[in-house]
Protein backbone atom coordinates (compact mmCIF):
# COMPACT_ATOMS: atom_id res chain seq x y z
CA UNK A 1 0.00 0.00 0.00
CA UNK A 2 1.59 3.07 -1.14
CA UNK A 3 1.80 5.74 1.69
CA UNK A 4 0.42 9.53 0.76
CA UNK A 5 3.15 11.76 2.48
CA UNK A 6 2.27 15.57 2.86
CA UNK A 7 5.92 16.40 1.84
CA UNK A 8 5.25 20.03 2.43
CA UNK A 9 3.77 20.02 5.67
CA UNK A 10 7.15 17.37 6.68
CA UNK A 11 9.62 19.60 5.67
CA UNK A 12 7.91 22.86 7.42
CA UNK A 13 8.50 20.29 10.36
CA UNK A 14 12.03 19.42 9.66
CA UNK A 15 12.67 23.42 9.14
CA UNK A 16 14.40 22.11 5.69
CA UNK A 17 14.10 24.08 2.49
CA UNK A 18 13.67 21.31 -0.58
CA UNK A 19 13.74 22.46 -4.35
CA UNK A 20 10.50 21.25 -6.36
CA UNK A 21 12.30 18.44 -7.79
CA UNK A 22 13.85 17.54 -4.05
CA UNK A 23 10.22 17.24 -3.25
CA UNK A 24 9.23 15.05 -6.26
CA UNK A 25 12.18 12.74 -5.27
CA UNK A 26 11.59 12.66 -1.90
CA UNK A 27 7.67 12.03 -2.17
CA UNK A 28 8.64 8.69 -3.86
CA UNK A 29 11.56 7.72 -2.13
CA UNK A 30 10.02 8.05 1.61
CA UNK A 31 6.54 6.01 0.05
CA UNK A 32 9.30 2.81 -1.09
CA UNK A 33 11.23 3.15 2.67
CA UNK A 34 8.03 3.51 4.39
CA UNK A 35 6.30 0.58 2.89
CA UNK A 36 9.10 -1.24 3.82
CA UNK A 37 9.43 0.15 7.66
CA UNK A 38 5.57 -0.48 8.22
CA UNK A 39 6.66 -4.17 8.50
CA UNK A 40 7.25 -3.19 12.10
CA UNK A 41 3.85 -3.19 12.80
CA UNK A 42 3.30 -6.92 11.26
CA UNK A 43 4.97 -8.30 14.87
CA UNK A 44 4.69 -5.34 17.62
CA UNK A 45 1.74 -6.41 19.16
CA UNK A 46 -0.06 -4.96 22.30
CA UNK A 47 1.58 -6.77 25.27
CA UNK A 48 5.09 -6.25 23.97
CA UNK A 49 6.72 -3.60 25.39
CA UNK A 50 8.77 -0.36 23.89
CA UNK A 51 12.43 -0.63 24.06
CA UNK A 52 14.14 2.94 24.23
CA UNK A 53 17.51 2.11 24.75
CA UNK A 54 19.55 -1.82 24.53
CA UNK A 55 21.11 -1.33 28.11
CA UNK A 56 19.35 1.39 29.85
CA UNK A 57 20.53 2.94 32.90
CA UNK A 58 18.86 5.14 35.26
CA UNK A 59 19.89 7.37 37.72
CA UNK A 60 23.31 8.38 36.34
CA UNK A 61 25.14 11.04 38.59
CA UNK A 62 28.70 12.76 38.90
CA UNK A 63 30.36 14.21 41.75
CA UNK A 64 28.64 17.19 42.54
CA UNK A 65 32.22 18.94 41.94
CA UNK A 66 32.64 22.26 39.67
CA UNK A 67 35.18 21.93 36.74
CA UNK A 68 36.37 24.32 34.33
CA UNK A 69 34.68 24.96 31.68
CA UNK A 70 35.08 26.16 28.02
CA UNK A 71 36.17 29.49 28.11
CA UNK A 72 32.99 31.85 26.05
CA UNK A 73 35.63 32.93 23.35
CA UNK A 74 36.12 29.39 22.48
CA UNK A 75 32.76 28.64 23.08
CA UNK A 76 31.94 31.18 20.70
CA UNK A 77 34.46 30.89 18.16
CA UNK A 78 32.66 28.55 15.26
CA UNK A 79 29.25 31.01 15.26
CA UNK A 80 29.04 32.33 12.15
CA UNK A 81 28.20 35.58 13.43
CA UNK A 82 29.03 36.67 16.83
CA UNK A 83 29.48 40.16 18.99
CA UNK A 84 29.90 41.09 22.60
CA UNK A 85 29.63 37.04 23.70
CA UNK A 86 26.28 36.62 22.15
CA UNK A 87 25.09 35.23 18.96
CA UNK A 88 23.61 37.22 16.48
CA UNK A 89 20.76 36.40 13.90
CA UNK A 90 18.42 37.84 11.68
CA UNK A 91 15.42 39.58 13.50
CA UNK A 92 12.98 37.23 15.08
CA UNK A 93 10.06 39.44 15.60
CA UNK A 94 8.77 42.46 13.92
CA UNK A 95 10.08 45.74 14.93
CA UNK A 96 7.34 48.81 16.28
CA UNK A 97 7.07 51.58 13.85
CA UNK B 1 57.98 -4.81 -0.25
CA UNK B 2 56.44 -4.43 3.40
CA UNK B 3 56.81 -0.56 4.68
CA UNK B 4 56.59 0.30 8.79
CA UNK B 5 52.73 0.96 8.49
CA UNK B 6 52.39 -2.60 6.88
CA UNK B 7 52.94 -3.93 10.24
CA UNK B 8 50.53 -4.29 12.97
CA UNK B 9 50.20 -2.20 16.07
CA UNK B 10 51.29 -5.20 18.39
CA UNK B 11 54.03 -5.64 16.32
CA UNK B 12 55.28 -2.32 15.81
CA UNK B 13 54.58 -1.13 19.75
CA UNK B 14 56.93 -4.24 20.00
CA UNK B 15 60.04 -2.81 18.02
CA UNK B 16 59.48 0.44 19.67
CA UNK B 17 60.03 -1.34 23.19
CA UNK B 18 63.10 -2.56 21.68
CA UNK B 19 64.56 0.20 20.40
CA UNK B 20 64.28 -1.20 16.49
CA UNK B 21 62.97 1.83 15.28
CA UNK B 22 61.90 5.37 15.89
CA UNK B 23 58.36 6.32 16.11
CA UNK B 24 59.34 8.88 14.16
CA UNK B 25 60.45 7.18 11.29
CA UNK B 26 57.20 5.51 11.36
CA UNK B 27 54.89 8.44 11.26
CA UNK B 28 56.97 9.13 8.07
CA UNK B 29 56.57 5.63 6.87
CA UNK B 30 52.40 6.57 7.16
CA UNK B 31 52.82 9.91 5.77
CA UNK B 32 55.02 8.73 2.57
CA UNK B 33 52.31 5.94 1.79
CA UNK B 34 49.43 8.61 2.11
CA UNK B 35 51.59 11.11 -0.11
CA UNK B 36 52.10 8.26 -2.76
CA UNK B 37 48.40 6.40 -2.76
CA UNK B 38 45.95 8.79 -1.18
CA UNK B 39 45.32 10.97 -4.65
CA UNK B 40 43.53 7.74 -5.76
CA UNK B 41 41.95 6.48 -2.67
CA UNK B 42 40.78 9.57 -0.98
CA UNK B 43 40.55 8.48 2.24
CA UNK B 44 41.72 11.72 4.41
CA UNK B 45 39.85 14.80 4.62
CA UNK B 46 42.29 16.88 6.91
CA UNK B 47 45.62 14.83 6.58
CA UNK B 48 47.92 16.13 10.12
CA UNK B 49 51.31 15.08 9.35
CA UNK B 50 52.75 17.73 11.46
CA UNK B 51 51.03 16.82 14.85
CA UNK B 52 52.06 13.38 13.83
CA UNK B 53 55.78 14.17 13.66
CA UNK B 54 55.71 16.28 16.68
CA UNK B 55 53.80 13.16 18.26
CA UNK B 56 56.12 11.31 17.52
CA UNK B 57 59.23 12.97 18.31
CA UNK B 58 57.94 13.85 21.71
CA UNK B 59 57.06 9.97 21.78
CA UNK B 60 60.74 8.58 21.05
CA UNK B 61 62.11 11.32 23.76
CA UNK B 62 59.92 10.28 26.24
CA UNK B 63 60.49 6.55 25.74
CA UNK B 64 64.60 7.30 25.41
CA UNK B 65 63.60 8.58 29.16
CA UNK B 66 62.93 4.33 29.68
CA UNK B 67 59.61 5.73 31.23
CA UNK B 68 56.80 2.59 30.43
CA UNK B 69 55.08 2.53 27.52
CA UNK B 70 51.30 2.04 26.56
CA UNK B 71 50.11 -0.39 23.52
CA UNK B 72 49.30 2.34 21.77
CA UNK B 73 51.98 4.86 22.12
CA UNK B 74 53.37 5.70 18.97
CA UNK B 75 51.09 4.28 16.61
CA UNK B 76 50.19 6.24 13.95
CA UNK B 77 46.36 6.12 14.04
CA UNK B 78 43.64 8.21 11.85
CA UNK B 79 40.29 9.32 13.33
CA UNK B 80 36.73 9.43 11.18
CA UNK B 81 36.16 13.31 10.71
CA UNK B 82 32.68 12.80 13.03
CA UNK B 83 34.90 12.60 16.41
CA UNK B 84 35.77 15.63 17.81
CA UNK B 85 39.68 17.04 17.90
CA UNK B 86 40.48 20.14 19.52
CA UNK B 87 41.62 22.71 16.79
CA UNK B 88 41.85 19.74 13.64
CA UNK B 89 38.79 21.08 11.67
CA UNK B 90 35.71 18.23 11.89
CA UNK B 91 33.64 18.36 9.10
CA UNK B 92 31.27 14.99 9.51
CA UNK B 93 31.68 14.71 5.72
CA UNK B 94 29.24 17.46 5.52
CA UNK B 95 29.12 21.18 4.06
CA UNK B 96 27.35 22.14 6.88
CA UNK B 97 30.25 22.09 9.26
CA UNK B 98 32.72 23.07 6.55
CA UNK B 99 34.99 25.41 8.55
CA UNK B 100 33.99 23.78 11.94
CA UNK B 101 36.90 23.49 14.89
CA UNK B 102 35.76 22.08 17.53
CA UNK B 103 37.21 23.50 20.97
CA UNK B 104 36.93 19.73 22.67
CA UNK B 105 38.16 16.53 22.15
CA UNK B 106 36.03 13.67 21.98
CA UNK B 107 37.04 11.38 24.96
CA UNK B 108 37.89 7.94 22.75
CA UNK B 109 41.02 10.40 21.33
CA UNK B 110 41.57 11.68 24.72
CA UNK B 111 42.28 8.49 25.85
CA UNK B 112 44.01 7.14 22.99
CA UNK B 113 46.40 10.97 22.88
CA UNK B 114 47.16 10.42 26.76
CA UNK B 115 48.43 6.81 25.83
CA UNK B 116 50.68 8.44 23.21
CA UNK B 117 48.97 8.19 19.93
CA UNK B 118 50.21 9.79 16.95
CA UNK B 119 47.11 11.17 14.72
CA UNK B 120 47.66 11.41 11.33
CA UNK B 121 44.65 12.71 9.86
CA UNK B 122 40.69 12.97 9.82
CA UNK B 123 39.28 10.57 7.19
CA UNK B 124 36.20 11.02 4.76
CA UNK B 125 33.03 9.98 5.47
CA UNK B 126 29.25 9.65 4.63
CA UNK B 127 27.76 12.55 5.83
CA UNK B 128 26.83 12.04 9.09
CA UNK B 129 27.74 8.81 8.81
CA UNK B 130 24.93 8.06 7.26
CA UNK B 131 25.57 5.47 4.44
CA UNK B 132 27.12 2.25 3.18
CA UNK B 133 28.91 3.09 0.69
CA UNK B 134 30.54 6.53 2.02
CA UNK B 135 29.58 7.80 -1.42
CA UNK B 136 27.61 10.37 0.58
CA UNK B 137 30.64 12.69 1.57
CA UNK B 138 29.85 16.23 0.62
CA UNK B 139 33.76 16.20 -0.96
CA UNK B 140 33.48 12.80 -3.01
CA UNK B 141 33.79 9.09 -2.54
CA UNK B 142 36.28 7.29 -1.28
CA UNK B 143 38.14 4.74 -3.35
CA UNK B 144 38.88 0.64 -2.34
CA UNK B 145 42.31 0.39 -2.16
CA UNK B 146 41.38 -3.86 -3.38
CA UNK B 147 39.35 -2.02 -6.71
CA UNK B 148 39.70 1.64 -7.08
CA UNK B 149 36.38 1.60 -9.46
CA UNK B 150 34.90 0.04 -5.81
CA UNK B 151 33.40 1.56 -3.01
CA UNK B 152 35.41 0.98 0.48
CA UNK B 153 31.93 0.63 2.50
CA UNK B 154 30.17 3.16 4.68
CA UNK B 155 29.92 5.49 6.26
CA UNK B 156 33.62 4.71 8.06
CA UNK B 157 34.90 4.18 4.48
CA UNK B 158 37.84 6.53 5.26
CA UNK B 159 39.17 4.89 7.87
CA UNK B 160 38.74 1.42 6.50
CA UNK B 161 40.28 2.51 3.61
CA UNK B 162 43.31 3.96 5.20
CA UNK B 163 44.10 1.20 7.53
CA UNK B 164 43.92 -1.63 4.14
CA UNK B 165 46.65 1.13 2.30
CA UNK B 166 49.05 1.68 5.50
CA UNK B 167 48.18 5.09 5.35
CA UNK B 168 46.98 3.90 9.12
CA UNK B 169 48.16 1.50 11.46
CA UNK B 170 44.77 1.73 12.93
CA UNK B 171 41.64 3.56 12.60
CA UNK B 172 38.40 4.80 14.72
CA UNK B 173 35.53 5.00 13.16
CA UNK B 174 31.69 4.57 14.18
CA UNK B 175 28.88 2.28 13.82
CA UNK B 176 25.46 2.84 13.88
CA UNK B 177 23.75 0.35 12.13
CA UNK B 178 27.42 -1.15 10.63
CA UNK B 179 29.39 1.74 9.64
CA UNK B 180 32.32 0.04 11.04
CA UNK B 181 31.64 -3.65 10.38
CA UNK B 182 30.25 -3.13 6.78
CA UNK B 183 33.38 -1.08 5.66
CA UNK B 184 35.61 -3.48 7.46
CA UNK B 185 34.06 -5.87 5.89
CA UNK B 186 34.66 -4.69 2.14
CA UNK B 187 38.09 -3.63 2.58
CA UNK B 188 39.87 -6.29 4.13
CA UNK B 189 40.59 -5.56 7.92
CA UNK B 190 38.66 -5.84 11.17
CA UNK B 191 36.08 -4.11 12.57
CA UNK B 192 35.09 -3.92 15.65
CA UNK B 193 31.78 -2.87 17.20
CA UNK B 194 31.74 -2.95 20.60
CA UNK B 195 28.63 -2.93 23.14
CA UNK B 196 26.79 -0.10 23.41
CA UNK B 197 28.30 2.02 26.07
CA UNK B 198 31.65 0.82 26.63
CA UNK B 199 33.17 3.65 24.93
CA UNK B 200 31.97 6.51 25.69
CA UNK B 201 29.76 8.67 22.82
CA UNK B 202 31.15 12.47 24.57
CA UNK B 203 32.64 13.92 21.17
CA UNK B 204 31.18 11.41 18.73
CA UNK B 205 29.16 14.24 17.00
CA UNK B 206 25.74 12.42 17.32
CA UNK B 207 23.23 10.74 14.60
CA UNK B 208 21.04 8.68 16.74
CA UNK B 209 22.13 8.32 20.11
CA UNK B 210 20.26 4.75 21.25
CA UNK B 211 22.52 3.24 18.39
CA UNK B 212 25.88 5.37 18.11
CA UNK B 213 28.79 3.74 19.16
CA UNK B 214 32.97 3.99 18.87
CA UNK B 215 34.53 1.24 16.67
CA UNK B 216 37.70 0.62 15.55
CA UNK B 217 39.55 -0.90 12.01
CA UNK B 218 43.27 -2.76 12.39
CA UNK B 219 44.70 -5.23 10.60
CA UNK B 220 44.64 -7.89 13.60
CA UNK B 221 41.78 -9.08 16.25
CA UNK B 222 45.04 -8.51 18.65
CA UNK B 223 45.22 -4.88 17.86
CA UNK B 224 41.24 -4.03 18.38
CA UNK B 225 41.64 -6.00 21.89
CA UNK B 226 44.56 -3.68 22.60
CA UNK B 227 42.42 -0.18 21.34
CA UNK B 228 39.35 -1.42 22.86
CA UNK B 229 41.35 -1.56 26.16
CA UNK B 230 42.54 1.38 26.41
CA UNK B 231 39.29 3.42 25.42
CA UNK B 232 36.54 1.84 27.23
CA UNK B 233 35.30 2.31 30.64
CA UNK B 234 32.90 5.11 32.70
CA UNK B 235 32.97 8.94 31.42
CA UNK B 236 30.78 11.24 33.36
CA UNK B 237 30.40 13.06 30.10
CA UNK B 238 28.60 10.28 28.76
CA UNK B 239 25.74 9.34 30.97
CA UNK B 240 24.86 6.01 28.74
CA UNK B 241 28.97 4.49 29.44
CA UNK B 242 28.92 1.78 31.87
CA UNK B 243 31.13 1.31 34.60
CA UNK B 244 31.44 -2.32 34.44
CA UNK B 245 35.08 -3.26 34.95
CA UNK B 246 37.45 -3.37 32.19
CA UNK B 247 38.77 -6.89 31.60
CA UNK B 248 42.19 -7.02 30.00
CA UNK B 249 41.25 -7.67 26.21
CA UNK B 250 44.34 -9.11 25.12
CA UNK B 251 45.37 -11.56 27.61
CA UNK B 252 43.50 -15.28 27.42
CA UNK B 253 42.77 -13.58 23.33
CA UNK B 254 45.26 -16.84 21.91
CA UNK B 255 43.37 -19.62 23.90
CA UNK B 256 41.53 -20.68 21.61
CA UNK B 257 37.90 -22.18 20.78
CA UNK B 258 38.00 -25.64 22.51
CA UNK B 259 34.75 -26.13 23.36
CA UNK B 260 33.51 -22.51 22.15
CA UNK B 261 29.58 -22.54 21.67
CA UNK B 262 29.41 -21.48 17.85
CA UNK B 263 25.69 -20.43 16.57
CA UNK B 264 25.68 -19.90 13.01
CA UNK B 265 22.21 -17.82 11.92
CA UNK B 266 20.75 -19.89 9.52
CA UNK B 267 18.66 -17.09 8.12
CA UNK B 268 21.88 -15.14 7.25
CA UNK B 269 22.61 -17.36 4.23
CA UNK B 270 19.60 -16.75 2.07
CA UNK B 271 18.52 -14.49 -0.85
CA UNK B 272 20.70 -11.50 -1.78
CA UNK B 273 23.69 -13.24 -0.03
CA UNK B 274 26.59 -13.31 -3.10
CA UNK B 275 27.81 -17.30 -3.66
CA UNK B 276 31.14 -15.95 -2.76
CA UNK B 277 30.35 -14.44 0.86
CA UNK B 278 28.59 -17.52 1.68
CA UNK B 279 30.75 -19.70 0.98
CA UNK B 280 34.05 -18.02 2.33
CA UNK B 281 31.82 -17.66 5.64
CA UNK B 282 30.74 -21.21 5.88
CA UNK B 283 34.26 -22.83 5.28
CA UNK B 284 35.47 -19.50 8.08
CA UNK B 285 32.48 -21.60 10.47
CA UNK B 286 33.89 -24.99 9.44
CA UNK B 287 37.90 -24.26 10.18
CA UNK B 288 36.00 -22.96 13.95
CA UNK B 289 34.75 -26.29 13.90
CA UNK B 290 38.06 -27.80 13.26
CA UNK B 291 39.45 -26.06 15.71
CA UNK B 292 37.38 -27.80 18.44
CA UNK B 293 34.51 -25.28 18.86
CA UNK B 294 31.10 -26.75 19.05
CA UNK B 295 29.03 -25.24 16.13
CA UNK B 296 25.28 -25.54 15.91
CA UNK B 297 22.38 -23.77 14.15
CA UNK B 298 20.84 -20.28 15.50
CA UNK B 299 18.08 -18.29 15.11
CA UNK B 300 16.99 -14.41 15.74
CA UNK B 301 13.53 -14.73 14.63
CA UNK B 302 12.49 -10.87 14.26
CA UNK B 303 15.99 -9.88 12.50
CA UNK B 304 13.80 -10.04 9.62
CA UNK B 305 12.70 -7.08 10.91
CA UNK B 306 15.26 -5.21 12.06
CA UNK B 307 16.08 -3.03 9.24
CA UNK B 308 12.41 -1.55 9.32
CA UNK B 309 12.70 -0.77 12.85
CA UNK B 310 16.27 0.44 11.84
CA UNK B 311 15.31 2.89 9.59
CA UNK B 312 12.21 4.01 12.01
CA UNK B 313 14.77 4.68 15.23
CA UNK B 314 18.07 5.74 13.38
CA UNK B 315 15.89 8.54 11.53
CA UNK B 316 13.68 9.65 14.24
CA UNK B 317 17.16 9.93 16.74
CA UNK B 318 18.75 11.97 13.45
CA UNK B 319 15.47 14.10 12.89
CA UNK B 320 16.14 15.01 16.35
CA UNK B 321 19.88 15.52 17.12
CA UNK B 322 20.20 17.19 13.85
CA UNK B 323 17.56 19.92 14.63
CA UNK B 324 21.06 21.92 16.54
CA UNK B 325 22.57 23.29 12.57
CA UNK B 326 20.27 25.82 12.84
CA UNK B 327 22.55 28.43 11.13
CA UNK B 328 23.15 30.08 14.58
CA UNK B 329 25.88 28.60 17.15
CA UNK B 330 28.06 26.95 14.56
CA UNK B 331 28.44 25.77 11.24
CA UNK B 332 27.06 26.93 7.86
CA UNK B 333 24.23 30.03 7.93
CA UNK B 334 22.81 31.15 4.88
CA UNK B 335 21.31 34.16 5.14
CA UNK B 336 17.22 34.91 5.11
CA UNK B 337 15.34 37.87 5.56
CA UNK B 338 14.56 36.59 9.12
CA UNK B 339 15.70 33.99 11.26
CA UNK B 340 13.46 31.25 10.32
CA UNK B 341 14.43 31.27 6.51
CA UNK B 342 18.04 31.65 7.13
CA UNK B 343 17.09 28.21 9.00
CA UNK B 344 15.17 26.73 6.17
CA UNK B 345 17.82 27.83 4.05
CA UNK B 346 20.86 26.53 5.77
CA UNK B 347 19.58 23.46 6.22
CA UNK B 348 18.30 23.18 2.96
CA UNK B 349 21.81 24.35 1.10
CA UNK B 350 24.31 22.76 3.73
CA UNK B 351 23.06 19.07 4.08
CA UNK B 352 23.08 16.42 1.56
CA UNK B 353 20.01 14.98 -0.09
CA UNK B 354 21.17 11.27 1.96
CA UNK B 355 20.73 13.59 5.50
CA UNK B 356 17.77 15.69 4.26
CA UNK B 357 15.83 12.00 3.35
CA UNK B 358 16.76 10.75 6.77
CA UNK B 359 15.62 13.87 8.49
CA UNK B 360 12.58 14.18 6.48
CA UNK B 361 12.05 10.51 7.35
CA UNK B 362 12.57 11.01 11.03
CA UNK B 363 10.09 14.12 11.41
CA UNK B 364 7.22 12.47 9.69
CA UNK B 365 7.82 8.93 11.76
CA UNK B 366 7.87 11.19 14.61
CA UNK B 367 5.04 13.54 13.29
CA UNK B 368 1.43 13.69 15.03
CA UNK B 369 -0.90 10.57 13.70
CA UNK B 370 1.92 8.95 12.76
CA UNK B 371 4.40 8.06 16.36
CA UNK B 372 2.56 4.99 17.26
CA UNK B 373 2.29 3.10 13.71
CA UNK B 374 6.08 4.11 12.85
CA UNK B 375 8.25 5.46 15.94
CA UNK B 376 6.21 3.44 18.44
CA UNK B 377 6.22 0.10 16.57
CA UNK B 378 9.71 0.04 15.57
CA UNK B 379 10.52 0.38 19.77
CA UNK B 380 8.66 -2.68 20.52
CA UNK B 381 10.54 -4.73 17.46
CA UNK B 382 13.50 -3.86 19.40
CA UNK B 383 12.15 -5.52 22.35
CA UNK B 384 11.79 -8.61 20.05
CA UNK B 385 15.30 -8.21 18.73
CA UNK B 386 16.52 -8.00 22.47
CA UNK B 387 14.56 -11.34 23.40
CA UNK B 388 15.73 -13.08 20.21
CA UNK B 389 19.64 -12.39 21.87
CA UNK B 390 19.13 -13.35 25.46
CA UNK B 391 17.66 -16.52 23.85
CA UNK B 392 20.32 -17.13 21.12
CA UNK B 393 23.34 -16.52 23.96
CA UNK B 394 21.31 -18.89 26.28
CA UNK B 395 22.69 -21.66 23.83
CA UNK B 396 25.73 -20.01 22.13
CA UNK B 397 29.04 -17.86 23.13
CA UNK B 398 29.20 -16.20 19.91
CA UNK B 399 26.97 -16.24 16.54
CA UNK B 400 27.99 -16.10 13.11
CA UNK B 401 27.02 -14.64 10.05
CA UNK B 402 28.41 -13.21 6.88
CA UNK B 403 29.46 -9.34 7.98
CA UNK B 404 27.38 -8.28 4.44
CA UNK B 405 25.52 -9.93 1.94
CA UNK B 406 28.25 -8.18 -0.43
CA UNK B 407 31.70 -7.80 -1.26
CA UNK B 408 32.74 -4.07 -2.61
CA UNK B 409 30.27 -3.06 -4.87
CA UNK B 410 31.00 -0.49 -7.82
CA UNK B 411 30.79 3.01 -7.88
CA UNK B 412 27.67 4.55 -8.33
CA UNK B 413 25.95 1.33 -9.03
CA UNK B 414 23.53 1.73 -5.79
CA UNK B 415 23.75 5.47 -5.23
CA UNK B 416 20.19 6.28 -7.04
CA UNK B 417 18.43 3.64 -5.01
CA UNK B 418 18.20 4.22 -1.24
CA UNK B 419 16.21 0.53 -0.36
CA UNK B 420 19.32 -1.40 -2.24
CA UNK B 421 21.46 0.65 -0.45
CA UNK B 422 19.98 0.37 3.05
CA UNK B 423 19.99 -3.70 2.28
CA UNK B 424 23.57 -3.64 2.79
CA UNK B 425 23.14 -3.46 6.59
CA UNK B 426 20.78 -6.39 6.69
CA UNK B 427 23.19 -8.38 8.74
CA UNK B 428 25.09 -5.55 11.13
CA UNK B 429 21.88 -3.77 12.25
CA UNK B 430 20.50 -6.24 14.80
CA UNK B 431 23.47 -5.92 16.99
CA UNK B 432 22.92 -2.25 16.85
CA UNK B 433 19.17 -2.36 18.24
CA UNK B 434 20.50 -4.97 20.50
CA UNK B 435 23.40 -2.68 21.71
CA UNK B 436 25.62 -5.95 21.70
CA UNK B 437 29.09 -6.05 20.65
CA UNK B 438 30.31 -7.85 17.42
CA UNK B 439 33.56 -8.14 15.22
CA UNK B 440 33.92 -8.43 11.72
CA UNK B 441 37.52 -10.58 10.68
CA UNK B 442 38.25 -11.09 7.42
CA UNK B 443 37.43 -14.63 5.84
CA UNK B 444 38.75 -14.62 2.16
CA UNK B 445 38.11 -13.29 -1.25
CA UNK B 446 35.68 -14.06 -3.45
CA UNK B 447 36.18 -14.65 -7.37
CA UNK B 448 36.71 -10.95 -7.98
CA UNK B 449 39.46 -11.68 -5.23
CA UNK B 450 37.44 -8.82 -3.11
CA UNK B 451 37.70 -9.50 0.93
CA UNK B 452 34.75 -11.15 2.52
CA UNK B 453 34.00 -10.28 6.16
CA UNK B 454 32.86 -13.07 8.61
CA UNK B 455 31.19 -11.51 11.77
CA UNK B 456 31.13 -12.78 14.91
CA UNK B 457 28.93 -11.59 17.55
CA UNK B 458 28.36 -11.91 21.25
CA UNK B 459 26.20 -11.07 24.68
CA UNK B 460 26.46 -7.39 26.19
CA UNK B 461 30.07 -6.63 27.87
CA UNK B 462 30.97 -10.05 26.48
CA UNK B 463 33.89 -8.76 23.96
CA UNK B 464 36.71 -11.22 25.31
CA UNK B 465 35.04 -14.40 24.26
CA UNK B 466 34.54 -12.61 20.84
CA UNK B 467 38.27 -11.82 20.45
CA UNK B 468 39.15 -14.99 21.05
CA UNK B 469 36.98 -16.67 18.38
CA UNK B 470 38.00 -13.78 15.74
CA UNK B 471 41.52 -14.25 16.83
CA UNK B 472 41.62 -18.25 16.46
CA UNK B 473 40.46 -17.94 12.98
CA UNK B 474 42.13 -15.34 11.91
CA UNK B 475 45.53 -17.40 12.89
CA UNK B 476 43.86 -20.40 11.32
CA UNK B 477 43.36 -18.71 8.23
CA UNK B 478 46.78 -16.55 7.81
CA UNK B 479 45.44 -14.61 5.39
CA UNK B 480 47.59 -12.42 3.23
CA UNK B 481 45.57 -8.97 2.83
CA UNK B 482 47.32 -6.80 1.47
CA UNK B 483 45.87 -5.02 -1.63
CA UNK B 484 46.70 -4.99 -4.76
CA UNK B 485 47.07 -1.32 -5.04
CA UNK B 486 50.10 -2.11 -2.70
CA UNK B 487 51.91 -4.24 -4.74
CA UNK B 488 52.02 -1.88 -7.54
CA UNK B 489 53.16 0.88 -5.23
Amino acid sequence: MPVEIDIDHVARLARVQLTDEEKARMRDQLAIILAHAAKVGEVAADDVSPTASPIPQVNVFRDDTSEPSLPHEAAMANAPVYADERFLVPKIAETGS
Amino acid sequence: MTDLCDLTGSELSAKLRDGEMTAVALAESAIARREALDGQVRAFLTPTPEVALERAAAFDTYLASGAPQSGVAGIPLALKDVLTTKGIRTTCGSKILESYVPPYDATAWTRLSGGGSVLVGKTNCDEFAMGSSNENSAYGPVHNPWDLDTVPGGSSGGSAAAVASGMAVWALGTDTGGSVRQPASLSGVVGLKPTYGRISRYGLIAFASSLDTVGTFTRSVRDAATLLGVMAGKDHRDATSLGADVPDYVEGIDAGVEGLRVGVLAEAFGEGVEPGVAASVRAGVDRLAALGAEVGEASLPHAEYALSAYYLIAPSEASSNLARYDGVRYGLRVDGDDSIEMMFRTRGEGFGPEVKRRIMLGTYALSAGYYEAYYGQAQKVRTLILQDYAAAFERFDVLVSPTSPTTAFPIGAKADDPMAMYLNDIFTIPANLGGVPAISVPCGLDSKGLPVGLQLTAKALDEAIMFRAAAALESDLGLDLRPPLLAAA
